[in-house]
């Protein structure tokens, strides 16, 4: 989610640290692996806020801003994906989307979580993460479908 | 495009594409799929960059010694705690 090993421990001690303060205002309202789950995702989320990220809550990770969701695919057939994906293409572009589609995108396709697990995770319906999992993998196609070599053509 | 068979729309269809597929059914089946060209290769490539997905960052795990920093912070915050609120002697 954040892209460097020494930040993901650096994220995994303050889970931890965090854990050891609230464990007890657990109170059995979800299951704890959810509840855990949600603590270390909002961990990373303030991480992300404070590099500068517009990012404050849980919810509007959810909510990008509109001009950074994909367009609709009317675009021609011939542009299409063809054979496998390069894994590191793919990884550029998962690093590139913004922090809500990444989220929800690693959580189900990369971890393979469930819908219902994310909406219990995140605190969003699951319409919602089905939602925001499609505009992920559709601004995944628009990125991997231009690639780095036609975005530099004048 | 207007999909004759069921007059449903690529818009239309885009629009249901997350429910269609988040709810397992298969999205290939559907009619519009069968005689939407645009539509069929968008819906392959989505399935091609799930399938890609689960290659991706492969699980790192934890170091050792990254175990035992957390545990001397957590004792530290603990004895930090500790001395709050009491008394010092004079």
């Amino acid at each position: 989610m954040v892209g460097n090993i020494a930040e993901a421990e650096d994220l995994t001690q303050e889970a931890f640290l965090q854990l050891h303060r609230k464990i007890a205002t657990f109170r059995g309202d979800s299951a704890f692996s959810t509840w855990l789950h949600r603590l270390a995702i909002n961990v990373v989320l303030m991480q992300l806020r404070k590099k500068g990220l517009s990012l404050i809550s849980l919810d509007e990770a959810m909510e990008p801003a509109p001009e950074e969701g994909p367009g609709r695919s009317f675009g021609a057939p011939d542009l299409t994906l063809t054979g496998a994906i390069d894994r590191l293409a793919l990884e550029r572009a998962v690093g590139d989307l913004p922090a809500g589609y990444r989220l929800i995108f690693i959580l189900h396709d990369v971890e393979g979580f469930e819908h219902n697990e994310i909406a219990a995770m995140l605190d969003c319906s699951i319409g919602n993460s089905k939602s925001q999992l499609h505009k992920a993998r559709l601004k995944l196609r628009d990125a991997l479908r231009i690639g780095p070599q036609q975005e530099v053509r004048p | 495009m207007i999909d004759g068979k069921n007059t449903m729309s690529c818009a239309e269809f885009q629009d249901r594409m997350p429910e269609l597929i988040g709810s397992g059914e298969k999205a290939a089946h559907h009619p519009h799929i069968q005689t939407c060209e645009l539509c069929r290769a968008l819906l392959a490539d989505l399935e091609t960059i799930a399938e890609a997905a689960r290659q991706l960052f492969p699980v790192v795990e934890p170091p050792e010694k990254l175990w035992a920093k957390i545990e001397s912070a957590i004792k530290s915050e603990d004895a930090g705690e500790d001395s709050v609120g009491v008394m010092q002697p004079n």
